[in-house]
């Protein structure tokens, strides 16, 4: 732009009005960037305070913070393997529900509901996302608890009491409810996802299919699916992002204790379980840092699942531009 | 004719599969979407029923009562109230015209790799557990000065942020390029033209992108466990000192064992829900009214 007013004749480039307009244009181009870089900043900022505060028991454990099973503030002993498990084994299973179910649900909103009820619907499912996750918790302890406990929780350990996943008695809180909660956090945002991406699979391809006698679930299997395929585990991955963080609907639920079970009736806790309910309890600095250790694990997680998942999405955007 | 040449319209055995297999598929399918929309249900009905009871003028006007002698407590939660009030103000002040620069920034200015990376950038400050931030607010500004609401309130800036710049953004790209091209045909500097077309004409989508985050910030209660925790039952509106929040009544209670408390705890979670999704309802029922007007 400022080439342009150089080259530009001199008695326009000094009206006052000219001028205000350059100067007009530089403070909104300055303020702008300068509120671009500040997200920029603070998004490093993040990982460089987590890992300046998190200096002393990176110092006193190394490595070993993350091997380490034992969480002994009395001791000040600390290590996050337990934690680590806990998030990754109720974020599996929560994506081995929520994934499949909430491409279903996007496959419905697009395909096969009528025309009318689909906003509907979608805003429905949409606003699953909205409830705030301290409300699920306390709908996960008081009324899913009592029913895990004694519908869910029972009728799971019957049929499938043989498979390591459901031995022992099944209890209030633990794995499953937190399993379970996860699951609903992350369903809305896998779904809008995948609906947004089988909009985009063209109409000639579907209709190509079913023109050919397919029925309407083989043209899901055939077409809808194959052409999505990349942007699905994406969706996906973005839901598991979610429930990779979630900390207060499971500290709430899981019942917070040391372990590493296969069985969802266990009690075990996650990172940001954890974290979280150890808010008031942190009173040795050792302990405070260890905390602070474990928002950085959890941060790496959540990093890696949210970056993979962007540049999957966007490597797919790409090749939806191209064709 | 199907005698004569050995042809039958009658679906054969295989067809037959295929279809019980196409029903079974797309009974799978309403069956998701029916059990999700039965969760939402279910929330909604659980909280209504065994949070009504609470709500009287008390509830909304007193702040909580605690009686040491006989160890009853309950009482209002004007408290919380009043604190989530602050909180989400100072994040919606710091949040909202900074999101909003960044998006006139990556809709005027950058191009290229740079718009690229803020978008990418912003996307993952978004999926950023919001536990971490709270941890992060805590590390970076509670350790050196104190807990605070206006601390909590940073927290929920940097959740929020990502949300205003990405519906903004949105909005700002429905704008018609032809109002654009006319402005600058006019001779309209580009600052002119932003300041004077480009926001007026997409005022209530900003807004309502705003309206959304400030209902996703209400509800975080992760952020203010480190930032703005340790409280007292009075009703203050001071952003300097730490201010009790509805999300956090309601996680505080949960842990307590006293049945008055909880039923608290479903009150305030009443309170919660209605306002996040009233607000979510009406402002995504006017972003979509909005959004055709803009694109009509």
């Amino acid at each position: 732009m400022s080439t342009s007013a150089a080259s530009a004749p001199r008695r326009f480039a000094f009206t006052p009005r000219r001028l205000r307009d350059r100067v007009g244009d530089g403070i909104l181009h300055v303020v702008t960037a300068a509120a671009a870089l500040s997200v920029l900043v603070v998004s490093g900022l993040i990982v460089y305070e987590l890992v300046k505060d998190s200096k002393l028991t990176r110092d006193a454990f190394g490595f070993s913070f993350i091997t380490s099973r034992a969480w002994d503030p009395v001791k000040g002993q600390f290590g996050a393997l337990d934690f680590i498990y806990g998030t990754i084994y109720t974020s599996l299973w929560a994506v081995l529900i929520a994934g499949p179910a909430a491409i279903a649900i996007a496959l419905f909103l697009t395909e096969l509901a009528p025309r009318w009820t689909r906003t509907v619907i979608a805003t429905l499912v949409d606003l699953l996302a909205a409830i705030p996750s301290v409300v699920i918790g306390l709908w996960g302890i008081f009324i899913l608890g009592p029913v895990i406990q004694d519908h869910l929780g029972p009728f799971l350990s019957r049929w499938f009491g043989w498979t390591p996943f459901f031995k022992g008695t099944p209890q209030l809180e633990g794995y499953l409810a937190a399993v379970i909660v996860l699951a609903v956090m992350m369903l809305p945002i896998t779904a809008a996802v995948a609906r947004e991406l089988f909009v985009t699979v063209p109409r000639d391809l579907k209709e190509g299919a079913l023109a050919l006698g397919a029925t309407r679930w083989e043209m899901i299997r055939g077409v809808i699916i194959p052409q999505t395929r990349g942007g699905l585990v994406a969706a996906v991955m973005l839901g598991l992002g979610r429930a990779i963080g979630e900390a207060i609907a499971v500290t709430q639920v899981i019942g917070d204790t040391l372990g590493i079970h296969l069985s969802l009736f266990e009690h075990g806790d996650t990172l940001a379980s954890r974290i979280a309910a150890q808010y008031q309890g942190a009173s040795s600095n050792l302990q405070k840092s260890a905390l602070v250790e474990l928002a950085l694990v959890l941060l790496v997680f959540s990093l890696i699942t949210n970056i993979l998942a962007q540049v999957i999405v966007r490597r797919f955007e790409r090749q939806l531009g191209k064709s | 004719m199907s005698d004569r040449s050995g042809f039958s319209l009658a679906p054969t055995r295989q067809l037959r599969r295929r279809k019980l297999i196409n029903l079974f598929a797309e009974i799978v399918m309403l069956t998701a979407a029916l059990a999700a929309i039965a969760v939402l249900v279910a929330v909604i009905v659980a909280v209504v029923q065994r949070g009504h009871g609470a709500l009287t003028k008390d509830f909304f006007t007193k702040p909580p009562s605690t009686n040491f002698l006989t160890g009853a407590s309950g009482g209002g939660i004007a408290n919380s109230i009043a604190g989530t009030i602050v909180i989400v103000a100072c994040a919606t002040v710091i949040a909202l015209p900074i999101g909003i620069l960044v998006a006139v920034y990556t809709s005027e200015f950058a191009h290229g790799w740079v718009r690229r990376v803020l978008a990418f950038v912003l996307d993952v400050v978004n999926g950023i557990p919001s536990i971490v931030i709270g941890i992060f607010i805590f590390g970076i500004y509670v350790l050196s000065h104190q807990q605070s609401a206006f601390a909590a309130g940073l927290a929920l800036s940097i959740i929020m942020l990502p949300l205003v710049a990405r519906s903004t953004q949105e909005v700002l790209a429905l704008v018609p390029t032809t109002l654009r091209e006319a402005s600058f045909a006019m001779g309209v500097s580009r600052w002119r033209t932003v300041v004077g077309l480009i926001i007026p004409a997409s005022f209530g989508g900003i807004l309502t992108g705003g309206t959304l985050a400030i209902a996703r910030a209400a509800g975080e209660t992760a952020p203010l466990l480190f930032t703005s925790s340790l409280t007292t039952n009075e009703v203050s509106w001071n952003p300097h000192v730490a201010l009790q929040s509805i999300p956090l009544t309601i996680f505080q209670d949960l842990e307590a064992p006293d049945p008055a408390l909880h039923e608290q705890a479903w009150g305030a979670a009443l309170v919660l829900l209605t306002f996040v999704l009233v607000v979510s309802v009406l402002s995504k029922a006017w972003l979509a009214r909005n959004r055709r007007k803009l694109s009509r």
